[in-house]
């Protein structure tokens, strides 16, 4: 009868977990929940206790009590680490692991990107809407959304976005502004709709910056739509891949229209989002140029998405590189942190506000979820990347989600679906990486991305530093990024 | 808790249920030292439905808690409520005893 009141028996052994170090202080990242707790000396030593051995709870309280700790303290260290998963015990059976499951039917959208063009001014070499790697099958498809079916969208958003007060549109192309016409009666229609239903509806657009004029900035501005700028950096960067069809570079032209959008628009921030590519990877001077120079208020940095048989792919020595150079911008960031400014590196801003709340993704990103894309046809794909590409339609704006399509999609993409990640402690971040990433480097969107898996881990471990560090000395800032996040 | 400190949202909130279930559930034999309730009997036995004030509220341990002995095989004649005759849903919010027990009320005839 009195089973229930004794201290499980058995081994224990540690949990899953990755340990971490900022200063003096130890922390541990607890991979089940998402968790971040500094550890006391006690915490510690029993950590350390069970590194390369599990042991039973009398020996545990005896090592303990022969490090110099009360029984008191031993009892109430094992029944901490253990509430927390930090240590578990053979005897306690864990918690089952939930089954991928698939989102209810009526999953509230959150955003719509809407590829108002799949034309391009540019021919950026590897871009993977028009480049090598390409999925996209628009042959035969219109060119530029119509009216029409811009709007359902916006209706077909305020109704499948049951019960949130916000919802979003980002404006994605092809080249966006080629289509500069549609979005501003999209954005006019837009508001009007969500005002009448009381709710807002906010905007945002990603541009190659070569047809700005002072017209699009103003709007932009005047009806705060965010904005970010597909860009590689000083000219002999920037104009390597960033041509147009002539193969003439585009930094010529996109660069007095950059400076006067930022000087003009003040609304929202202006970012910037840079390519990294063979011979693109000097991130620290393209971080200069983009943050100092023109004003970027923030930068951010991904490796080109490629099949891995492109001469444009980053080579491991290139990556190494390149992770050299995020690490001397992770200092200043952590530097600029205890300052309590603001630093202009996307990639650890991001990274921060993910590890404030603790998230525990099932999925890697919103697509498929509260996000979803739509082709200038209509089409609804997972995001932006599948748009136009017939293999992945996810049904139609003017009928619905097709709901067997987007289950497949979600069950190979959740992480538990995922092989290789159930031992990574990095997969409450990552879950697998980006689905298209995956499709184009494995043929399979549920593929883990396994060629950058210990790229993350480091790049992880290096933010996990840095967020410990800051919440040790000044806390506070990490409220800052209690409201971030990200579409990407 | 003592030795964790938490330092993100989700630990906030495991430190928090960590707080709320200590003072929830104590075992009696929970270390530091043993619970013994005012009023009550070290038995663990069931049966004893009433506390040193002749009411329900000072008891050792909730009755519910041999739901099963009790309620459904009847191998000790406790008071919980007559499944059979009286009060049919008595268990009926309680699909899981580990986890609803909460649910289950006392019957007052």
């Amino acid at each position: 009868m009195n089973e229930m009141t004794t201290i499980p028996s058995g081994r224990y052994r540690l949990g899953e977990m990755h340990e971490f170090q900022a200063g003096e202080q130890p922390f541990m990242y607890l991979v089940s929940a998402g968790a971040i707790f500094a550890l006391d000396e006690g915490a510690h030593a029993v950590l350390r206790r069970l590194e390369d051995e599990s042991l039973s709870h009398g020996d545990l309280v005896a090592a303990l009590l022969e490090s110099g700790y009360s029984h008191q303290d031993a009892e109430e260290l094992i029944r901490e680490l253990l509430f927390v998963h930090g240590i578990v015990s053979d005897a306690m059976s864990p918690a089952l692991a939930p089954k991928p499951e698939t989102p209810p039917a009526d999953f509230p959208l959150q955003a719509l990107v809407l590829n108002i063009t799949n034309q391009c001014n540019l021919a950026c070499t590897y871009c993977y809407e028009f480049g090598a790697d390409k999925i996209a099958t628009p042959q035969g498809k219109p060119k530029f959304m119509s009216l029409e079916t811009a709007r359902t969208s916006v209706d077909f958003l305020l109704r499948k976005s049951t019960g949130r007060q916000a919802v979003h549109i980002t404006f994605f192309g092809g080249e966006t502004l080629m289509n500069f016409k549609l979005l501003r009666e999209v954005v006019l229609y837009a508001r009007e709709q969500a005002e009448a239903q009381n709710r807002t509806i906010g905007f945002s657009l990603t541009t190659n910056a070569t047809l700005l004029t002072d017209e699009i900035i103003a709007f932009l501005s005047d009806y705060e739509i965010g904005v970010t700028v597909s860009m590689d950096g000083p000219p002999d960067l920037q104009d390597k891949h960033r041509v147009y069809k002539s193969g003439k570079g585009s930094y010529a032209v996109i660069e007095p229209r950059l400076r006067k959008l930022i000087e003009s628009h003040k609304t929202r921030a202006i970012t910037a989002r840079v390519t990294l590519t063979n011979g693109v990877t000097d991130v620290i001077r393209i971080y200069r140029h983009l943050k100092d120079d023109l004003g970027f208020h923030e930068v951010g940095f991904a490796p080109v998405t490629n099949s891995g048989e492109r001469d444009y792919m980053i080579d491991d020595n290139g990556m190494d590189d390149v992770l050299s150079q995020f690490h001397e911008l992770a200092d200043e960031w952590l530097e600029h942190a205890l300052r309590g400014q603001m630093h202009g590196f996307t990639n650890v801003s991001e990274t921060i506000g993910e590890l404030l709340q603790g998230v525990n993704k099932s999925h890697p990103c919103g697509a498929g979820l509260g996000l979803l894309g739509v082709s200038p046809s209509g089409d609804l794909s997972p995001c932006h990347r599948f748009t136009d590409a017939d293999t992945h339609t996810l049904g139609h704006i003017s009928t619905d989600i097709d709901a067997e399509k987007r289950e497949d999609f979600l069950s190979r993409g959740h992480v538990g679906a995922k092989y290789e990640c159930q031992s990574c402690w990095a997969r409450p971040l990552c879950a697998g990486g980006c689905h298209h990433e995956a499709f184009v480097r494995y043929g399979d969107t549920g593929h883990a991305n396994l060629h950058y898996c210990d790229w993350i881990r480091e790049w992880t471990d290096t933010c996990l530093r840095i967020y410990g560090a800051v919440s040790v000395q000044n806390p506070q800032f990490l409220e800052r990024f209690a409201a971030r996040k990200g579409l990407s | 808790m003592k030795h964790l400190r938490p330092v993100n949202r989700k630990a906030a909130r495991i430190d928090e249920t960590a707080s709320l279930m200590e003072e929830d559930v104590v075992a009696l034999q929970q270390a530091p030292k043993p619970h013994v309730p005012m009023g009550c009997t070290l038995s663990f036995s069931p049966g004893w439905e009433v506390d040193a004030a002749g009411g329900t509220a000072g008891l050792c341990q909730p009755v519910e808690r041999d739901i099963y002995d009790c309620y459904v095989t009847c191998f000790w004649p406790v008071q919980v409520p007559d499944h059979v005759n009286y009060s049919p849903d008595w268990a009926s919010n309680c699909a899981v005893a580990t986890k609803d027990w909460r649910n289950l009320d006392l019957v007052f005839p």
